[in-house]
């Protein structure tokens, strides 16, 4: 065994130790500054204690918490309402095209996500592409305020995440089985009802995945509200962000990290339980 | 095999391309709209006044910019290396001998822990350590989370590999050093160079970790860097022009990773 | 044959379907029989499924028609056909349980609740699946799966039940049980039965009546006695079951092979190929040939190629001038016994006229 035992240590070793070393070990110490209190000069006073967290159930860092949730919440909705037709019709495109598709889909994904961003601004603004197609269409007189606004944010966030969305949506529907939808229609079910009897609760799956890494993502979100909220959207992120570089309070900002991991856990968590129990159940299908 | 039901489910199917193309539009609308500005003669961003490449050319004069753009591929390409390397040897570890939830869930967690948690998590580290923070710190940052996108690619490509066939490798006579030369990285070299283009892309659109791992000064700003503080300023055709090249050369990477490992940006 | 009414359920008029230039369904035309047992055999990619389809509505077809009762049903989107299927993959909701399932088709039909519990609980009954019943589909084996997927079409009560290859998920032990389970289920609910298959002893043990097609032209439609012993042609004959197939020239009635006259029935007048078939457990061996004359017997010499022992019986493989393969004599243990036969040794192999069959090779 000695010479498996080095063969485990040159494959996994490096790797690992990178991991533990600034992965592991750096999230453990915010986890700790969690429950100390801020130094009067921006340190930390290693004092144990759990003030950090009563102080994040004050008002008004819960009700930016709720405002995060609430603004994650509806970019998550409005990128599933958008994503599951697309994947759909993905989905029902001859094999060639969906390749085609799907990359089309993804492409924008994969590049610069502040460009993706800024393209919105420009979009957006008071001088904007749109405000300018507006007037010139004599629909208004005065330029909209399209930016620095929830609005804003939640397409800037539905914007940047759908590719994904229409990704898990299209793994799951690709997944099915078509026979499964001829046999409702068989069963003498019309095309509503299958869909709502059969096909969408055959994909929950990936409407889970989407959803939570649409909420997962926007929640913690720094650059969108940044950018397209203009400072006046204030999400979990940007505390985070202000706790760390302006007020210079890391032990809170550890908490209010912690706090977001922990509401990311519990969904991916409830997602893998979703997954798992639908799951068990396609096996029969495919059997 | 539905072309039956689909010919009588007409509508309904005209309805999703419907809805399928304004998708498209919504996802390349504004992009492409970034990109015909950049070539907008007007100082003006959202006006059209005339074809021009002359943005390209004050771009190319600003030393900032270009500092940035070194920067970036200082970092880029040499995290991508060591966590390309790291990454593939993970997961042969992995797929080989699979240990248990832990490991994956490290594994897992760089791909899915919000950026300016592991930013401040890494912040706070290298504080404490007192560790002095530039491009090195950023490069190492980066290999946390490229670690974990490189392995799950090169995973998804060993899955299915028939591992008798290294022993079989063994078996003929091959000590282990040749027979991952011989067997093991052929079989999975598609999969590392799709894992290194993935890495090596994110590694350059990356912006908060780096923002919050350079350290003060502009030594080791990142062009993500030099693109926020510009998009902070306000929109200039300038950025437009850095926004198309920056674009253009992500989605030709993406591109070509793509021919190379089919299905890799597609899950 | 059963003693039926014969009176057609399903009329398939001339029914063409074309995939680009290929036709998947050429002009078929088919009457099933009210309570018939009805099997569609045939190579992969002979259209049997493409006509499966366009009877239960999945496909529209080309040209032509489908007549349930008389009435036109080829407008009719699937879910309005009191037609059912049972898909190969069983196509079961993964998502629901064994009964509900089964209630799937009711509910949607707005059946009351009573009422489906009531057939649910029948039908799972009649299938042995009252254990199952809040099982999900994941839970159970192939040969159960298989019966809930016949019992949520058979819970309709649908005029004819389509069933696509349904036994070939199964293993072949299971798949022998099942052919006579099919059966005796069809009888007991008395529902017109079309089953598709590519497997021909599936057919023959199970079907009433049978159609063999190839390149989606129906070959030939009868009882599956019929089919196999009197083919209509080269294909049907080599489809089902094995063949020993002889050529020669047309000559006074019958076919002039090697010198002999072979006789037997069919008519090969017009006949461009002629040929003789005749099943192996026909033929017999014996050293010398018939005395001359003998009308009703026909012979061939040949030498022993090799023998192959079954069990049950032997398959003695010969070396024939005329035939286009080696020809293959199954002989029962008592016939193996009765004479010495080994490797190399000449031999004649003689059938009697009524056996053979006289056909053109299209």
């Amino acid at each position: 065994m000695p010479r498996s035992l080095l063969r485990d240590w040159i494959l996994l070793g490096p790797g690992l130790t990178w991991l533990a070393l600034l992965l592991v070990a750096p999230c453990a110490i915010v986890f700790f500054f969690a429950f100390f209190e801020r130094g009067v000069y921006g340190g930390v006073d290693y004092v144990f204690g759990f003030d950090n967290f009563g102080r994040a159930f004050d008002p008004l860092y819960l009700s930016i918490f709720l405002k995060s949730a609430k603004i994650a919440g509806l970019a998550t909705l409005v990128a599933l309402l958008i994503g599951y037709p697309a994947a759909y019709a993905i989905a029902r495109a001859a094999p060639r095209r969906q390749t085609v598709f799907l990359v089309l889909v993804m492409l924008p994904f994969w590049s610069n996500y502040l460009i993706r961003t800024y393209a919105w601004i420009v979009l957006l603004n008071r001088e904007g592409l749109i405000n300018q197609a507006l007037t010139a269409l004599g629909l208004i007189n005065e330029p909209l305020s399209l930016l620095y606004n929830e609005f804003a944010v939640v397409t800037g966030l539905v914007y940047n995440y759908l590719p994904f969305v229409i990704l898990a949506i299209f793994a799951s529907i690709s997944r099915l089985n078509p026979e499964t939808l001829e046999a409702s229609e068989d069963l003498g079910a019309s095309s509503v009802r299958t869909f709502f009897r059969v096909t969408l609760p055959l994909t929950i799956p990936g409407v889970a995945a989407g959803a939570v890494f649409v909420f997962v993502l926007s929640i913690g979100n720094f650059i969108t509200p940044d950018l397209l909220g203009g400072g006046r959207i204030q999400m979990v992120g940007n505390i985070i962000y202000d706790q760390f570089l302006t007020a210079r309070d890391w032990p809170f900002g550890a908490t209010l990290s912690m706090m977001l991991i922990g509401v990311m856990m519990i969904l991916l968590f409830t997602q893998a339980m979703v997954v798992r129990r639908m799951q068990g159940d396609r096996e029969g299908a495919h059997a | 095999m539905l072309d039956g039901a689909n010919a009588r489910a007409a509508p309904s199917r005209v309805w999703l391309s419907g809805h399928l193309g304004l998708v498209l539009l919504f996802l390349y609308g504004p992009i492409l709209v970034l990109m015909a500005l950049s070539f907008n003669q007007a100082g003006l961003p959202t006006a059209w006044t005339g074809f021009s490449v002359k943005w390209y050319g004050v771009l190319l004069e600003n030393e900032a910019v270009l500092a940035a753009a070194r920067n970036t591929l200082i970092v880029a390409v040499t995290s991508t290396l060591l966590a390309t390397a790291l990454g593939a040897l993970l997961a042969i570890g992995v797929e080989y001998r699979r240990r248990g939830p832990a490991l994956e869930a490290v594994l897992f967690a760089p791909m899915i822990i919000p950026d300016i948690v592991l930013a401040i998590a890494l912040l706070s580290f290298f504080t404490l350590l007192e560790f002095t923070l530039g491009l090195h710190s950023i490069i190492l940052s980066h290999v946390v989370f490229n670690i974990a996108f490189v392995c799950a690619v090169v995973r998804t490509r060993l899955r299915g590999f028939d591992w008798s066939v290294f022993e079989a490798s063994v078996d003929l006579g091959a000590n282990e050093a040749t027979t991952f030369r011989r067997v093991i990285l052929p079989a999975i070299l598609p999969g590392v160079l799709a894992g290194a283009m993935l890495s090596f892309t994110l590694s350059v659109d990356e912006f908060i970790i780096a923002f919050f791992t350079a350290g003060p000064g502009q030594g080791s700003t990142t062009l993500p860097m030099q693109i926020y503080s510009m998009i902070r300023f306000g929109v200039t055709p300038e950025i437009n022009a850095m926004a198309t090249i920056v674009m253009a050369v992500s989605f030709a990477l993406v591109l070509l990773s793509q021919r190379i490992n089919k299905g890799s940006i597609t899950g | 044959m059963k003693d039926k009414a014969e009176r057609t359920v399903i009329a398939i008029e001339r029914v063409t379907k074309r995939y680009g230039a290929l036709k998947a369904v050429d002009a078929v035309s088919l009457d099933l029989a009210e309570g018939e047992f009805f099997a569609l055999l045939g190579p992969s990619g002979c259209g049997k499924t493409t006509l499966l389809r366009a009877v239960a509505g999945f496909v529209r077809p080309d040209e032509g028609r489908v007549l349930l009762d008389g009435r036109d049903m080829t407008p009719l989107r699937p879910n309005k056909r009191p037609i059912n299927m049972m898909f190969q993959s069983y196509a079961l909701f993964p998502h629901m349980s064994v009964a509900a399932n089964v209630a799937y088709g009711l509910e949607v039909e707005g059946v009351d609740r009573r009422e489906t519990q009531r057939r649910v609980g029948e039908i799972l009954e009649m299938t042995h699946l009252s254990d199952f019943a809040s099982r999900k589909p994941d839970q159970l084996s192939g040969g159960q799966r298989q019966r809930v997927a016949l019992a949520r079409a058979l819970v309709k009560r649908p005029r004819v039940l389509l069933l696509d290859e349904p036994l070939a998920a199964l293993d072949k032990k299971l798949r022998e049980q099942m052919q006579l389970e099919l059966k005796r289920m069809q009888e007991e609910v008395g529902v017109t039965f079309v089953v598709v298959t590519h497997d021909q002893e599936e057919a023959l043990v199970m079907a009433d009546r049978m159609a063999v097609l190839r390149d989606g032209v129906v070959q030939q439609v009868g009882a599956p006695r019929t089919l196999y012993e009197r083919p209509a042609n080269r294909f049907v004959a080599g489809f089902i079951g094995k063949m020993n197939v002889f050529r020669g020239e047309a000559a006074d009635g019958g076919l002039r092979v090697s010198g002999r006259l072979i006789r037997g029935d069919g008519d090969l007048a017009p006949a461009a190929r002629p040929i003789a078939a005749v099943r192996p457990e026909r033929l017999r061996l014996v050293d010398a040939p018939p005395a001359d004359g003998d009308d009703a017997e026909n012979a061939l010499p040949g030498r022993i190629l090799d023998i192959a022992y079954h069990g049950q019986d032997m398959n003695v493989r010969l070396s024939v001038e005329a035939a286009e393969d080696p020809v293959i004599v199954r002989l029962t243990a008592d016939a193996a016994e009765a004479g010495d036969w080994s490797p190399g040794r000449e031999v004649w192999c003689c059938w009697r006229r009524e056996h053979t069959r006289l056909l053109a090779d299209g």
